[in-house]
Order: C-alpha cells, then sequence, then structure tokens
C-alpha cells in the first residue's frame, strides 16, 4: 500500500474509533457518577465501587469465572499450541482436513449451538453439571482460537533452525523445547491471554452447561441487565475493562520486545552475508 | 529412527487435540440431531430416549416421525425467525463492510510507524466483553439516554428516539460487537497491496477512484470474504444483542433457541431448531474453512 495518508483516511479513522470508543468511555464515566440515574451526571463518586465489595454473591461470581478462565485457557493453551503444532508441522495425516474442520469451524459457529451440543453431551455422559462442565465446554472453544493464534506465528518463521537443531541430533522433543517454543513463546502467551479473556467473557456457553450453585460473572451481569442499567455494572463493568486493557497492554509491550531482540539477533548472525 | 516410529509419535502430537474435539465438538453434533428425533417430556432430563439398545434398530426406525421437524415447518414463527434471522445477518454483514472498509483503508495507508498502534486500537474493543460492549449501548440508545439527549440538546430533535427495543438498535449492535472481526481480515488483504501497482496506473493516467475500483478493491477481496464469513455467521445465531437491544418483535433464531431451551424446556424441540441452524450455515462454514486452509498454505 502507498503511504500517501489522505485526509478522508484521516476523517474515516477519527469517526471509526470514535464510534468504536466512545460507548466504552460513557460507561466508564459514568462509573464514577453519584446519581443512580446512569445518565445524569451529579458529580464525581467511587460509592458504586464501594458497594461492589458489599455484594458477597457478586465475588463468588467473580471467583467462580476467575478459576474457570485459569484452568480452561491454560489447557486450552496445551491442546491449542499441539493443534498448531499438527496443522503446521505434520504433513499429511489421515482425517486432517476434518480436523482442520474442527478448529476453523467453532470460531464462527453460533454459541447458542455450542452450547446446547456441549450440554448434551455432558448429560450424555452423565457428569455432573457445574463449574467443572463450563470448564470443559470453555476448553473445547478456546482451544481453537488459541490453535490459530499460534499457528499463525508457527508458519512464519525460519523452518531451517529447526531442521540445523535436528540435524545435529537433537530429538523432536528437544527440538520444539530449545528451539520452538521460545520463539513462539509470545503467540504462546497471547493464546493464553486470549482464552483467558474469551473465557472471561462468555455467556451463552456457560448458561448452557451450568449446574446448581455455579454462577460466573456474566451470567450474574446478564441477569442483572435485563433488570436495567445500575452504576453498580458500570462499576463491575469498568474493573473488567481495566484488566483487559492492563494485559494486552502488557502483552503488546513483551512481543514488540521480543520480536525487537529477534531482529537484533537476526542482524547478528547474518550481518556478514546480508 | 524409522519412518514408521515417526509416524507412530506424531500422533503424540495430534491425538490429543483431535480427540478431544471429536468428543466434545463433532460426536455433540450427533447426540443433538438423536435428541431432535424425540419427544419431551416432564423428566430430568426432560425429553424421552428415543433410543435404547433394548428396544431394538427396528423398533426404533418404525416410530420414527421427524414430529419437531414437521412442527418446525408448519408453524410460521419458526420460519419467520430463520428468514429474519438471515435477513438481519445480511444486512449487518453489509454495514459492517461499509463501516469498517474505510476503517482498514485508512490503517494501511497509515505512515508504517503508526500502524501496530492502530492495530492495537481495534484489537482492545473485541477483547473487551462482548455483553459489557452491548449494555455500554442501552445506556445510549434507550429514549432517555445518551443519544437522545445529545440530539435534543442541539437541537435536532423533539421528541426522545425510540431506537431501543427495535431492529435498528440490533443493526447497531451487530455492527458494533463484529467490527473488529470485520476490520483484521480486510486491512491484513489491504495491507499485503504492492504500492508500485497503484504507482504504475497512476504513472498510466489512472484517476484514483479507477485505481481504487480496479486494483485495490479486487485485490483486497479475500479478506472481504473472510471479513463478511466471520460476521455473517455467528450474527445469523446471535442471541444476547437481539435479547438485550430488539424488541420482542425482532425475531431471531438464536433467541427462539434460547427460549424453547430456557423457558419451555423442550430439549428435543430446541435441538430440532439447532439442527436446521446448522444446515443453514453448514454452506457458509465450509466456504470459511477453505478459505483459511488457503490464507495458511499460501502463508507457507
Amino acid at each position: 500500500m502507498n503511504n500517501r495518508f489522505s485526509w478522508f483516511n484521516a476523517t474515516s479513522l477519527t469517526f471509526g474509533f470514535a464510534f468504536l470508543y466512545i460507548p466504552i468511555l460513557l460507561l466508564v464515566i459514568f462509573s464514577f457518577n453519584e446519581s443512580k440515574l446512569v445518565t445524569v451526571w451529579a458529580g464525581w463518586s467511587t460509592k458504586w465501587y464501594g458497594s461492589l465489595l458489599q455484594n458477597q454473591s457478586l465475588k463468588d461470581a467473580a471467583w467462580v469465572t476467575i478459576r474457570v478462565a485459569f484452568v480452561s485457557a491454560t489447557v486450552a493453551t496445551v491442546l491449542g499450541t499441539l493443534a498448531a503444532l499438527a496443522l503446521t508441522r505434520m504433513g499429511r495425516f489421515r482425517g486432517r482436513t476434518l480436523f482442520s474442520g474442527m478448529i476453523f469451524a467453532p470460531l464462527v459457529m453460533p454459541d447458542v449451538i455450542t452450547g446446547l451440543s456441549l450440554l448434551l453431551v455432558f448429560v450424555a455422559l452423565n457428569i455432573d453439571r457445574g463449574i467443572g462442565t463450563i470448564t470443559l465446554a470453555h476448553i473445547t472453544f478456546t482451544m481453537c482460537y488459541a490453535a490459530v493464534v499460534v499457528q499463525a506465528r508457527l508458519q512464519d518463521f525460519d523452518k531451517s533452525v529447526e531442521e540445523a537443531a535436528m540435524d545435529l541430533g537433537a530429538t523432536p522433543v528437544r527440538t520444539f523445547f530449545q528451539v520452538t517454543l521460545p520463539i513462539i513463546a509470545p503467540s504462546v502467551v497471547s493464546a493464553w491471554l486470549l482464552a483467558f479473556t474469551l473465557s472471561l467473557d462468555d455467556l451463552v456457553i456457560a448458561s448452557f452447561t451450568t449446574g446448581p450453585g455455579a454462577t460466573t460473572l456474566p451470567m450474574k451481569i446478564y441477569s442483572q441487565v435485563r433488570l436495567g442499567v445500575t452504576p453498580e455494572i458500570n462499576a463491575i463493568s469498568t474493573i473488567l475493562i481495566g484488566i483487559v486493557t492492563f494485559g494486552v497492554l502488557c502483552a503488546a509491550y513483551f512481543s514488540r520486545r521480543q520480536t525487537q531482540r529477534a531482529e537484533r539477533e537476526r542482524r547478528l548472525a547474518f550481518g556478514a552475508t546480508d | 529412527m524409522s519412518t514408521n516410529t515417526a509416524n507412530y509419535r506424531r500422533w503424540y502430537v495430534i491425538g490429543p487435540p483431535y480427540l478431544w474435539l471429536l468428543v466434545f465438538f463433532l460426536i455433540p453434533f450427533f447426540i443433538v440431531f438423536k435428541l431432535s428425533l424425540s419427544d419431551s417430556a416432564i423428566a430430568i432430563p426432560p425429553y424421552v430416549p428415543i433410543f435404547s439398545w433394548s428396544t431394538g434398530i427396528w423398533n426404533f426406525l418404525k416410530q420414527l416421525d421427524f414430529e419437531n421437524y414437521t412442527f418446525l415447518f408448519s408453524d410460521p414463527l419458526y420460519v419467520n425467525a430463520y428468514l429474519s434471522s438471515l435477513k438481519i445477518a445480511a444486512i449487518s454483514t453489509l454495514l459492517t463492510l461499509l463501516v469498517a472498509y474505510p476503517m482498514a483503508y485508512g490503517m494501511a495507508k497509515a505512515p508504517k510507524a503508526w500502524q501496530p498502534t492502530l492495530m492495537m486500537l481495534v484489537i482492545l474493543p473485541f477483547w473487551t466483553s462482548f455483553l459489557i460492549r452491548i449494555y455500554a449501548w442501552i445506556a445510549i440508545l434507550k429514549p432517555e439516554g445518551f443519544l437522545s439527549l445529545f440530539l435534543m440538546k442541539l437541537g435536532f430533535i423533539s421528541e426522545p428516539l425510540q431506537i431501543m427495543n427495535t431492529t435498528t438498535a440490533v443493526y447497531i449492535g451487530i455492527v458494533y460487537s463484529y467490527l473488529p472481526f470485520m476490520i483484521l481480515p480486510l486491512y491484513a488483504s489491504l495491507e499485503k497491496i504492492n504500492p508500485a501497482l497503484l504507482e504504475a496506473a497512476q504513472d498510466l493516467g489512472s484517476q484514483p477512484w479507477r485505481a481504487f475500483w480496479q486494483i485495490t478493491f479486487p485485490l483486497s477481496l479475500p479478506g472481504v470474504l473472510a471479513g463478511c464469513l466471520l460476521v455473517f455467521i455467528p450474527a445469523v445465531g446471535e442471541f444476547v444483542i437481539p435479547d438485550l437491544l430488539g424488541g420482542s418483535d425482532t425475531l431471531m433464531i438464536g433467541k427462539t433457541l434460547w427460549s424453547e431451551f430456557f423457558s419451555n424446556r423442550d430439549w428435543p424441540l430446541a435441538s430440532a431448531v439447532a439442527v436446521i441452524l446448522l444446515l443453514v450455515l453448514i454452506i457458509p462454514i465450509v466456504l470459511f474453512q477453505r478459505q483459511q486452509e488457503a490464507v495458511r498454505e499460501a502463508g507457507r
């Protein structure tokens, strides 16, 4: 693409980003509103954050959500990384088309279908529904996102370093841990973060697969939102937005530093021939 | 190491995710299909199992009546819900494309140093909770909300706008939540276009507008296709947006499935709704998978 950045481009970006960010900004600002009316400003206050701390059922839901997200993101990242290796490094194998179909289809599958079908499996297998089944369900759909993120990195790095390690006698396992994994590490970290936030956000799949006593934060928020807009929901939303923003910014910072370092090493290694 | 052991060993890598997806993604669809053939009942779980090994295959086939499916197709409510979901998803996909294209184009033309930051700004809302972003629009769209207050203050309107609980609100919600899914593939394909092509067109006397339609747009089509599929397919089955922003007259099949399951507790009928929805979406889903495979092949 050429680099003549026109007024038209600047205007469309300005309006586009305004559209993306103004709703979120309004929500954050009005979480600090003194008034109970969400759209009428009555001065700064942090009282809604205080009342959140008193709300035991909300805190319980948050704890359930964090445990589910942590476990499912971790398992999903391991399975997703294996799936990414299978797609990029294992050549042709029996059932490959079906495999890649099962990786890509969940990315676009409507949540209501995924939720219903997972629930029916749990019923068929006679698994007690609760935190465990939500976690299994979340692993299933987030591992596909993890696989796509890691796969993108695996296919654009120089395979010759892996081949060199194997030629020098390293076993495939050793090559993976000493050569491949350090190179793809930033993408594995972002796959984990993506899986974590997707699990943190999910309402529909969790609602289908939950059982008595297991309520996640999105389920809690959803049941309150249906009753109307309250400053308390604004406050909890602001906290969640803050956590996610911080996480994404950290991930971006580390991955940029990593690429800069890789670039520098590449220059040193190939400096003489470049 | 012989090729045979290498062949055998690679299943240590392929096996775990493959098995997981077979058990929790593929087999469930067969269970959904099986359940869609059975009758509902007041029990836990709320259906009559249609098939057990003791009754045998013949009895199973004899009592098979596709009752749930005939019911779905005889009641105009369900047929209309499918059609209106497809229509709402198609219109919102087009609207998302119209909003996303100028943005992706602007990003691809922006100075190289800005591009990672712009990418970041697109991705950040996508990582923020879907539910929260829809919630944010309720405060904007409701009659006493920010949009009406703002427009009344400026004197454009004298009465509050009635957008909340209409299909218009659903369009806004879908465009807003799915915008990053459209921008990212568009940007990826626009950014790869070789500037020399446009310079050549210009040197040969082509107007910028014509150069855009004859060079840039056709080269961005893979991104357009990927983006449209990423928005259209999940939008057809969307539940949260029509439930929170739409009104009682906004028919969408995701909402129908949800209420069959949770309010009416009719699991077999909900399963039949899911089976038909999956059949409707199977072509776009296969198209999406092919497209992703093509991108992957091109990437090597």
